[in-house]
């Protein structure tokens, strides 16, 4: 009846048990107060089935800090163990349980916090950015948005129900196939994925038309703002590179599940095979993930130095340099695997390339400064954090680029300290920069500046004090993923440090949960009355915050890099507003049922349920083909309606 | 109080310099310790690499300190052009100087990937030695074809000596590392060097190391009449009952090795391509 699924499932260590009583007492806390509050109603027609992007944005953005939590606890559970397993002592965590960790780390952590931060940003800001009223495809955002919800919830799940994956983060096959980890936890991570992949692929695909094809009146290609640039050029990234994931992980889970042999030592398959396909997605994904990081860091450093951004057109083509580049760099991440010189030094020449156009960038946000009058808001704080540490970042990784230097720094501590210097340095602080900056433009109200420059001040120490031990334990001999180490290595102290700095930035991220609930409390005090809280060049401040779910009344047009800018402080001629109808898309549950039906069907294949497989994907069929025949998906707001809520809001 | 909390700064920066300098000269720093040429080689091209970098990243960091001190909102003497954001001669300065390091840094990384090769023999007239590496759940077995001896977790070389290393795993991917010695060895001096799986591989994972002892040509000889001695021999039947998994396996010795095992090893996972030749044989 339920598959290999049995009561055995359940999990039988304290910490896992203590884990799962946790999550199910804040489940049903919420699920409490939402009843207790009434609030059903509200959070089902508001936000549950609202295909505005500015609230599925938000959406994204608290999955991601909800995951980012636990991806923390789970940075915190590795490190306190690697301090503890010494010598004699073997720590609290069996290999059994810490190998399952370090992999849900950094599934998490890139998956389901970066990724969703970064489509969460994308959906608050690109919209407004270029003039529009929504993205190209609503429902489709409706439905990727669940379907990244789902993928999570079935990774959260496999920590009661199950187990996760014990492979690292991108699951090498043997290590992975059916010989090597017979358990449910690959197959967690295979579904897991696969969900939010498809949700990921589908996001892209509607930035990328929203981008192109929705676009404000006068707003030509190179008079977008640079973060929009820079989504393209990522989303550009995600339609090509995602595919190739997904295929990947259909072979392996074909390897498991029919005994197939893609890539078994056996039979014909390859393991190699696997490791330079999951590359040729996960080497642009870095770029998915720090391209629009990059523009971020390009809008905050030209409002908060007073000045126009130095470049624009260098920027751009620096971008598509970088988006054509970090394709034909993936056989880096493996210059061990025996492929002969010619072709190692190509990818190593091509990869050390890539510092060229990013060096090309650095020097323009520093001459976007030169001359101004910079104020050090928090955005700006992070800025110029990033720049420090992310220019460390890019330097370690043309030392790794270089074969010869790498077959003595790969798969050490080296490389994991290289790679969150990039991906924090680079990603987190980009996003939070980004956070902050738009913040009052979706909520109305600014987040507390103080408690903000207190955090960003704990993660930049915590961050130098965590990670450069790293880099010294990597240069000393020490590889990732153990978590059992000699006394006589004498590592121990460094890894002593190491915990210190995730201390200082565990810190950091309860002042950052202090500053939402001190910012919310002070929110009257904080309001944004005027939609322009920075004094900002581009179009989504040129609207009030936060803006009328319509985004603008009238659809803008665009004269420059600069429209809004030029509007406050150039001449232009005050008309008295023509207000016509506007066509909005409907709310619809139906993206929400999909990925329900989508992670039912996950589950049911990872426990070999065949009957719910079926009806799973019977049922996904069925939504989607009843959704293609609903032809009332837009409604339409008459002129007087809006012309009512423009008085109000004036 | 501003005074005090620069002093304190500075006192912290200088205290953790300083720290940093005497723990890493007081321990094995591993990379930065090579024992043979080839690591030699290896960390020449790391540091010759980072200085290069450093034209470039000194003046980035000496801009950024300048700048955000120079152009603070507060300081209204220094000069504020808004709209200034394009200079054709500034640009070509700073896409022509990266493009030069790089240009010289790719050089370097063409020669030295083929320089360093692993599969490339070290030039020595000396005859090099080869050793069978076999990556097993999750130990190490080191076979030696010519002196038809085998040990485990501990592999032995002379010094001046090139060493040939052929590596396959009957496991999960794993990957050979001796920090201080580096793919190949050569010219090493006499000591014990620590070796690891640099690729996760499973539960034991963290267990499966081995020792690396450089000695003299005399030492290795009596060494190899050592193992010799042993009561056990690695026959099909005690590799296949070694091939099971295990975690934090001691060393062991093996005084004779059944003939052929290292290419049986590699052939277990050819079996269609063994029935095909089969019957092309016939």
């Amino acid at each position: 009846m339920f598959g290999n699924l049995t009561l055995s499932a359940l999990p039988h260590e304290p910490i896992t048990v203590g884990a799962g009583i946790f999550m199910a007492i804040a489940g049903s806390s919420i699920i409490g107060l939402l009843f207790y509050f009434k609030r059903w109603r509200w959070l089902w027609a508001e936000w549950l089935t609202s295909v505005d992007h500015k609230k599925i944005g938000v959406m994204y953005i608290i999955l991601a800090f909800v995951m980012l939590l636990r991806g923390f606890s789970d940075a915190v559970m590795m490190r306190l163990q690697q301090i503890l397993s010494v010598g004699d002592s073997v720590g609290y965590l069996p290999p059994e349980h810490y190998d399952q960790i370090f992999t849900a780390h950094g599934v998490i952590m890139i998956f389901f916090v970066a990724m969703p931060l970064m489509f969460g940003l994308i959906n608050l800001a690109v919209p407004l950015q270029i003039g529009a009223r929504d993205v190209a495809f609503p429902f489709l955002n409706s439905m990727s948005l669940w379907l990244t919800v789902f993928g999570a919830m079935l990774v959260n799940l496999s920590l009661v129900v199950g187990e996760f994956a014990a492979t690292g983060w991108l699951a090498y096959p043997p290590l992975s196939g059916i010989v090597y980890s017979p358990g449910v936890g690959v197959d967690y991570y295979i579904w897991a994925l696969q969900i939010a992949g498809v949700g990921s692929l589908i996001s892209g695909i509607n930035f990328f038309v929203t981008i192109l094809m929705m676009r404000c009146k006068g707003m030509t290609l190179m008079r977008m703002p640079v973060f929009v640039w820079t989504v393209l050029a990522s989303m550009t990234l995600v339609i090509i590179s995602f595919p190739i994931l997904t295929a990947t992980l259909g072979m392996l889970s074909l390897d498991r599940l029919l005994g197939m042999h893609f890539f078994t030592s056996d039979f014909g398959g390859n393991a190699m095979m696997y490791v330079n396909l999951i590359w040729a997605w996960g080497h642009p994904e870095v770029y998915i993930l720090v391209l629009p990081a990059f523009g971020i860091f390009s809008e905050v450093v030209s409002v908060f130095s007073r000045k126009k951004l130095f470049g624009y057109t260098s920027m751009i083509y620096a971008t598509v340099a970088i988006t054509f580049l970090s394709f034909v760099v993936w056989v880096h991440h493996f210059f061990t695997m025996g492929a002969g010189a010619n072709v190692n030094a190509f990818f190593g020449i091509m990869t050390m390339i890539i510092a060229i156009p990013t060096g090309v960038k650095v020097f323009n946000w520093l001459f976007t400064m030169f001359r101004g009058r910079i104020v050090f808001a928090s955005p700006m704080l992070w800025m110029i954090g990033f720049i420090f540490t992310f220019t460390i970042g890019g330097m370690t990784g043309v030392l790794l680029s270089v074969p010869a230097a790498d077959f003595q720094l790969h798969n050490s501590l080296f490389l994991v300290a290289h790679f969150h210097n990039t991906i924090i340095g680079g990603v987190v602080f980009g996003y939070f920069a980004g956070i902050t900056y738009w913040f009052s433009k979706i909520f109305g109200f600014k987040l507390n500046e103080r408690l903000g420059k207190a955090a960003f001040w704990h993660w930049i120490v915590g961050f130098f004090v965590a990670f450069v031990p790293l880099y010294i334990l990597g240069l000393m001999g020490m590889t990732r993923r153990i978590s059992h180490i000699d006394e006589s290595t004498g590592w121990q102290t460094l890894l002593i440090v190491a915990g210190i700095g995730v201390v200082i930035i565990g810190i950091g991220v309860l002042l950052q949960i202090l500053q939402m609930i001190v910012s919310i409390r002070d929110r009257k005090h904080n309001m944004d009355t005027t939609g322009d809280p920075w004094d900002g060049r581009t179009l989504e401040w040129s609207t009030s915050s936060p803006p009328p779910f319509y985004n603008f009344a009238i659809i803008p047009t665009v004269h420059g890099r600069h429209p809004f800018w030029d509007t406050k402080y150039g001449e232009s001629e005050q008309v008295a507003p023509h207000y016509e109808d506007i066509e909005m898309p409907s709310n619809t549950p139906m993206g929400l049922y999909i990925a329900f039906a989508s992670v039912v069907f996950g589950f049911a294949i990872v426990w070999h349920i065949v009957w719910l497989v079926v009806l799973a994907f019977a049922a996904i069929l069925a939504l989607l083909i009843a959704r293609s025949l609903d032809y009332n998906t837009e409604y339409v707001v008459k002129a007087e309606t809006i012309a009512k809520i423009e008085a109000k809001r004036k | 109080m501003k005074k005090i909390m620069r002093v304190i700064l500075v006192v912290a920066v200088v205290g953790v310099v300083f720290l940093m300098l005497s723990y890493t000269s007081s321990h094995n720093m591993g990379v930065f310790n090579p024992k043979g040429t080839i690591a030699h080689a290896e960390m020449n091209l790391i540091v010759t690499t980072t200085l290069l970098m450093l034209i470039v990243v000194i003046p980035v960091f000496v801009m950024l300190a300048i700048f955000s001190w120079r152009y603070r909102a507060g300081n209204t003497k220094a000069k504020y052009s808004p709209d200034w954001h394009k200079s054709i001669a500034l640009e070509v300065i700073w896409w022509i100087i990266p493009i030069i390091i790089i240009a010289i840094i790719a050089r370097m990384t063409w020669i030295s990937s083929h320089d360093l090769d692993p599969y490339k023999p070290i030039a020595s007239s000396v005859v090099p030695i080869t050793i069978e590496v076999v990556a097993l759940e999750w130990k190490w077995l080191f076979i030696y074809p010519d002196q038809n001896i085998a040990t485990l977790n501990f592999v032995q070389l002379p010094i001046d000596t090139p060493i040939n290393f052929r590596i396959t795993g009957d496991a999960p991917m794993n990957s050979f590392w001796i920090p201080q010695l580096a793919g190949q060895i050569y010219a090493m001096e006499k000591g014990d060097y620590a070796g690891v799986s640099a690729n996760y591989s499973g539960f034991g994972f963290s267990g499966m190391k081995f020792t690396a002892r450089a000695s003299s040509q005399d030492e290795f000889e009596q060494w190899v009449r050592t193992v010799r001695m042993s009561p056990s021999t690695l026959s099909i039947d005690e590799y296949t009952k070694l091939a099971e998994k295990s975690r934090n396996n001691d060393v062991s010795y093996y005084s004779s090795v059944h003939k052929g095992l290292y290419d049986k090893i590699i052939m277990k996972f050819m079996v269609p391509a063994n029935v095909i030749m089969t019957k092309m044989n016939m």
